[in-house]
């Protein structure tokens, strides 16, 4: 038994935490609020350098060829910056999804290219609708009881502005005829249950990265803000705000990262875990944020305060790959079984 | 990471599973926080000690059996499985001994302990005050120096002792030094309940057990011997059993899955579940999953010789608060049924949910109240001003 990441999972998750320090700060993460795509594409080249695209695409096609164990830390360290990009629909979810039910023509032609930053591949698994699908050449999707890859060029994108104006929200439409069948039947439910799963973890550790950086924003603020002559982080009612905030995400990690390991050694218990993880993660990060925006007060009330970049971003994931009641659901069908009589 | 046990370890739950099966009581033992529990509970404390069973985490010497904290963890959750009775024993067990291992000499261990594990001395905590419960270091019991007698003669008052009605000895906090400042001037003292100048009065708790009690100590003789840690240092020695309350030993996870499964039988034998009873079930469940997983991460740096510190104040807010919300979800799911004591002919499972429900009720105010857990957290751990 070790339930700790080993010390080259920590180097790579330090390595892309400092990267991500340097070029995904909120002035950048503003821009993508203002700019055409919401995309930062410098950042996105180099974390294809550093390998991070490719996590979980094969060594042969340009990879790493690892598993959900080893990204699980570098998607908490994007969502606690904002990265704006899809990262986990590309990343998390389309890469090990095109893996596994791609055939090899369309392995070669994305798998490399998406794991060193030069094509973009979306999924419509998150939520009704697809993250940037402007800027990508393929979505992968299901209908009908199909899992289909839609090239963007034959597809028709509507845009949906969201909250979080760093996102890109598109809905998709499609003909049959022009869609890549990858999987049916069972087959096919079973990559997207898989897929769900996947995004379900990834939208989680990035909820985790948005828990930390709240907290950490709010207990700077709150050692220095004064009021009554002292800081306000003195009152006891404020220390038991974030001390109620650190708990609840304290007690959300390891679920998250249990869960990276359930899927990644192929646990059949993962799905429970899985549902456990997007649910504790969601209710943690909403109660960061509840307590973060209290403990500001009115300056985090405001757009010129970066607190809001976050709490947005928050109120997006939360219900992206599914609601804490949906998959407190799921736990509770697989642990309690059906509804007594 | 790898979330697996080792064959061995596998092994030792197998023999702990076999012998707990074999031998936990069918009919659950009366209440050990009354008189005639707490004799019954000795029987059964003491057939633990025999098939050593009582302190798996202990040296040889003393009872135990060497057990790492992987196999400490897994015995607990064997126990608490197999629906082991409640360990009247623990506050010696749980809490003094750690303290006596750190900071006890060779004499007072070899004293101490193997008495304890036999559970022939039964040890309550004489912390608080009548006068200091909250703020500890207010405390006002005295201790003065008598050089003739070589030791100390205490004079106070403890109260709310756990089991102190029924306990042999009592390990506290005394002022050995009145003019020191607050924190300074403690001592951490072991006192037999049958000395001279020891009075005991048990207190109805709110469950109606007699779990309470006040201890009024009048120029009690503490010889030097019985000192734990330095004369003065008291605060210090106190902390460390703090910790040890607060972190992993009183309440390990394997309770509160157990509790758990247990309540996702009660709802499956529940006919008119709510949508609303569901989800608080599986909250539950999950809150006592994620304890678990704590745990095991916690234990983890534990055994690569990292230090948990003030991040034990997280375990116990977080086990109390799990513990009231998975008996609410209970006594929910009972509905009319849930106030019936155990005797009542219609009770279910022998009203174990209610009694259950008041005990849990203490964890948020016990072992410092969640009020004091959450200064701790915000000051010591995220480092806000204490003023």
């Amino acid at each position: 038994m070790r339930f700790a990441f080993t010390d080259d999972q920590i180097l790579f998750r330090d390595t892309v935490r400092d990267l991500l320090d340097k070029e995904c700060q909120p002035e950048q993460v503003r821009y993508a609020w203002v700019d055409d795509d919401g995309r930062l594409l410098d950042v996105w080249s180099a974390l294809g350098e550093m390998g991070v695209l490719g996590v979980q695409v094969p060594e042969s096609l340009g990879g790493l060829g690892l598993t959900e164990l080893d990204l699980v830390l570098l998607l908490e360290e994007t969502g606690r910056v904002g990265l704006p990009d899809p990262i986990v629909e590309a990343v998390a979810v389309a890469a090990p999804l095109l893996a596994e039910v791609g055939s090899p023509e369309l392995q070669q032609q994305w798998l490399p290219a998406l794991a060193g930053g030069d094509a973009l591949v979306t999924t419509a698994f998150g939520g009704v609708l697809v993250p940037n699908a402007d800027s990508a050449g393929l979505v992968l999707a299901e209908r009908d009881g199909r899992l289909v890859a839609v090239p963007t060029g034959a597809a028709e994108l509507e845009r949906q502005p969201s909250v979080d104006g760093s996102r890109r929200l598109f809905g998709v439409t499609w003909d049959d005829g022009d869609a890549i069948v990858l999987a049916e039947g069972a087959d096919a439910q079973a990559a997207i249950d898989r897929a769900l799963d996947r995004g379900a973890l990834g939208t989680a550790a990035q909820l985790l990265g948005l828990g930390r950086q709240m907290l950490d924003l709010t207990v700077g603020y709150v050692k220095e803000r004064r009021q009554f002559g002292v800081p306000i982080g003195s009152f006891q009612a404020v220390k038991h705000h974030v001390a109620d905030a650190l708990l609840h995400l304290e007690f959300a990690v390891p679920v998250v990262h249990a869960a990276a390991y359930a899927l990644a050694t192929g646990d059949p218990d993962a799905p429970r875990v899985v549902a456990h993880a997007k649910a504790a993660a969601n209710d943690a990060a909403r109660m960061v944020g509840r307590q973060a925006l209290q403990c500001h007060g009115a300056i985090g009330y405001t757009v010129e305060y970066d607190l809001h970049l976050s709490l947005k971003r928050v109120w997006a994931l939360s219900e992206s790959y599914g609601s804490s009641a949906h998959h407190r659901r799921r736990v509770a069908d697989l642990v309690l079984g059906p509804i007594p009589s | 990471m790898d979330l697996n046990f080792t064959a061995a370890e596998e092994a030792f739950r197998a023999e702990a599973r076999a012998w707990l099966e074999a031998n936990v009581p069918t009919e659950p033992l009366p209440s050990g926080d009354t008189r005639d529990g707490f004799a019954a509970h000795l029987e059964w404390e003491r057939m633990l000690f025999a098939a050593r069973w009582s302190v798996v985490s202990w040296p040889a010497a003393y009872g135990g059996r060497d057990a790492s904290l992987w196999e400490w963890l897994i015995f607990e959750e064997e126990y608490y499985r197999a629906g082991g009775p409640q360990r009247v024993t623990q506050n010696g067990i749980f809490l003094l001994a750690p303290t006596v291992f750190e900071f006890g000499t060779q004499e007072q261990q070899d004293r101490i302990l193997p008495r304890m594990a036999a559970a022939e001395d039964l040890w309550c905590q004489g912390w608080s005050e009548p006068d200091a419960g909250s703020d500890l270091a207010g405390i006002k019991s005295r201790a003065e120096r008598d050089d003739a007698a070589g030791g100390w003669r205490v004079t106070g008052q403890k109260t709310w002792t756990t089991r102190g009605a029924f306990c042999t000895h009592l390990f506290g906090l005394f002022r050995t030094d009145p003019e020191a400042e607050r924190h300074k001037g403690m001592s951490y003292l072991l006192i037999p309940l049958d000395a001279d100048g020891v009075t005991v009065r048990g207190v109805g708790r709110l469950d109606g057990d007699e779990g309470f009690a006040e201890v009024f100590l009048e120029d009690v003789f503490v010889p030097d011997a019985d000192v734990l840690g330095g004369v003065n240092e008291g605060w210090g020695v106190a902390m460390a059993t703090t910790s040890s309350e607060r972190g992993l030993t009183l309440r390990s996870p394997g309770r509160f899955t157990a509790a758990c499964d247990r309540l996702v039988d009660l709802y499956q034998r529940a006919a008119g579940a709510t949508e609303r009873d569901r989800e608080q079930v599986a909250q539950a469940w999950m809150d006592a999953e994620a304890y678990r997983l704590f745990t095991l991460r916690d234990v983890t740096e534990m055994a690569e010789g990292r230090s948990l510190g003030a991040r034990s104040s997280l375990n116990k807010v977080w086990w109390s608060e799990l513990d009231v919300h998975l008996h609410e979800a209970a006594l929910d799911l009972l509905g009319s049924l849930g106030e019936l004591e155990g005797d009542a002919p219609a009770a279910v499972d022998r009203g174990a949910w209610m009694k259950g429900y008041q005990f849990a009720l203490s964890g948020p105010i016990y072992a410092g109240t969640n009020e004091i857990q959450r200064n701790v957290i915000a000051e010591r751990v995220l480092g806000l001003p204490r003023k």
